[in-house]
């Protein structure tokens, strides 16, 4: 890299961390205080631990995201299978085009427009509250799911369909090929759209806050309450934890990455060999 | 349905099951709540037609207190949806012009350096953007770190917090990674044999970079364009935190009357907002097709 680059590299992480370095920094303060540090002191974080409603919406945001996930891959996999089989081209284009739009249309509108059907039905059943944690989840897998769609699609064009008709010719019934065929040639674009999914639902908060009612509180909606009123460095020890959790899969993930570089690379290396 | 008997066995069987479920999904949880907009928007309390909520938008007005002190009647809805756009298209300009540069020099860097840059770049994005938000609103505060690190080097405080300013930075930190990293997946692909053979042909650099480098990224600057300018433009939160709630956008405006419990002016405001981003995006897409693709 040239001097001029590594000098604006640096600025443009000074802007990107500056931030986040004072989140961790502050978290560790002593006294109440967001621009001065007076000492060392994990009071915040004591703090945090004995905060049972925070923990209650961890929890919460983690089974929330777990069940999106599992729904959504499912789903969103079963239909990139059938999307790819569809022979007619306006169907095809439709699906296309409806699976674009909860990537395409601002969060406020997929949460607001969520919510009105939610509170029209519930009318309808006259309930007193129309929102809770399946209108969340029902959210949630309906923003993942274009997501998971998109990361299939494409390895299932990839692949070569040849494999799945040999397997059909050779005796397998279609589930059994799929199993032993399809999934196995499509698992890493399962597997980047399940990640994505997980993490887009731990994350989310516009839809979320549309679309949730009272009895079950996420993450984010607990940090949106907590910011309304005057924060406590609490906040920022959440913040810091948070940060060290998705740095340490985000390093996992590079991790497990370059190794199957590394494997791929070593078996085109033993192929060459070889001939 | 006689096409169908010559299609391969598996083409048939089991081919709608799949897509079944998500079908019926699609329909009734993105395209059914659509409509609902569209209904809520034309719709009063008791669902009789009405365009009272469309009407409202264009001509409620409401007095806004001048640096003077004087009084001035303005369209309350037109100025929030005015100022909106101005934000956000200013926010998005900034990010291109920091984002350009930076994705252009990821791009060149070596393969390795290249993965951890964008894992470098993502990790803000990992933060939730309710903490990132409020993290400048510690930093900016008339005391806060920023001011404090200006008197250290003898300039004096400046007020940010509560000024548009604020708001610009808050959007430019939460969307910067959007636009940067599509710019950087268009370049890291281009051929670089394009590039020597511009430089052969007597290109100097700038030469390079405006007739071969920026044609060539510019599907990755459209997208960056929309994947920016649609969240800032309909975001709330950041302006109610930067703007100390004095710089109203549109995104607040609904996020109001969806506490207030106005859900058909809300849905009107949302409705209105879906039709205008439609426009610009097919705009941007004529525009994209009319000159990216269709040139010569």
């Amino acid at each position: 890299m040239k001097r001029s680059s590594k000098i604006y590299t640096a600025i443009i992480f000074v802007f990107l961390f500056a931030p986040i370095a004072i989140l961790l920094l502050f978290s560790f303060n002593e006294a109440k205080s967001l621009s001065v540090f007076s000492g060392f002191s994990l009071d915040w974080y004591r703090e945090l631990i004995s905060d049972r409603s925070t923990l209650e919406s961890v929890k919460n945001t983690l089974i929330l995201a777990a069940a999106s996930t599992v729904i959504s891959t499912v789903m969103g996999t079963a239909a990139a299978l059938g999307m790819y089989r569809l022979r007619r081209e306006w169907y095809k284009a439709l699906m296309n085009t409806v699976t674009n739009i909860p990537m395409v249309n601002p969060d406020i509108i997929t949460g607001i427009s969520m919510m009105l059907v939610f509170v029209f039905v519930g009318r309808l059943f006259s309930a007193s509250t129309s929102l809770n944690f399946w209108t969340m989840l029902i959210a949630h897998v309906t923003f993942c799911l274009p997501y998971v769609i998109f990361q299939v699609l494409p390895k299932l064009q990839q692949m070569d369909g040849n494999l799945l008709e040999a397997a059909q010719d050779l005796g397998c019934t279609p589930f059994r090929a799929f199993f032993k065929v399809t999934l196995p040639e499509i698992l890493p674009g399962v597997i980047t759209g399940a990640i994505m999914a997980f993490t887009l639902s731990l994350d989310d908060f516009v839809i979320s806050y549309f679309t949730s009612g009272n009895d079950f509180q996420t993450l984010p909606i607990r940090i949106y309450g907590m910011t309304k009123k005057t924060v406590t460095p609490k906040m920022y020890a959440l913040a810091t934890i948070i940060f060290f959790v998705t740095l340490a899969l985000l390093l996992l993930n590079n991790v497990v990455d370059n190794e199957e570089g590394r494997k791929l690379r070593d078996r085109k290396k033993q192929k060459r060999q070889a001939a | 349905m006689s096409m169908q008997k010559t299609e391969p066995k598996q083409r048939r069987g089991g081919l709608n099951v799949a897509l079944m479920p998500y079908s019926v999904w699609s329909l009734v949880f993105i395209l059914v709540p659509l409509v609902f907009v569209a209904y809520y928007a034309f719709t009063d309390e008791s669902f009789r037609f009405t365009t009272e909520h469309i009407t409202r938008f264009f001509t409620a007005t409401s007095h806004l207190k001048e640096d003077d002190g004087t009084l001035r009647e303005v369209h309350t809805y037109l100025v929030i949806f005015m100022r909106s756009l101005k934000l956000a298209a200013i926010s998005t300009v900034v990010c291109l012009i920091m984002g350009y540069p930076m994705a252009y020099i990821m791009a060149r860097a070596k393969v390795r350096t290249q993965k951890t840059l964008v894992t470098l770049i993502m990790i803000p994005m990992w933060m939730n953007f309710l903490i990132r938000t409020y993290a400048w609103m510690t930093i900016l505060q008339d005391t806060g770190i920023f001011n404090s690190l200006l008197s250290l080097v003898g300039l004096g405080p400046v007020h940010i917090i509560g000024t548009e300013t604020a708001v610009i930075i808050g959007m430019v930190y939460d969307y910067f990674p959007y636009m940067i990293l599509p710019i950087y997946s268009i370049m890291a692909k281009m051929d670089l044999k394009l590039l020597e053979a511009a430089r052969d042909l007597g290109c100097n650099a700038f030469g390079v970079l405006r007739r071969v480098i920026f044609p060539l990224s510019l599907p990755g600057v459209i997208s960056g364009i929309t994947m920016v300018l649609i969240p800032s433009v309909s975001t709330f939160y950041i302006s109610q935190k930067l703007g100390n709630g004095k710089f109203f956008l549109i995104g607040d405006a609904i996020e109001g009357q969806y506490v207030a419990n106005n859900l058909h002016f809300a849905a009107a405001i949302a409705f209105i907002l879906m039709v205008i981003l439609l426009l610009c995006m097919a705009l941007l897409k004529y525009v994209t097709a009319k000159f990216v693709y269709g040139g010569e």
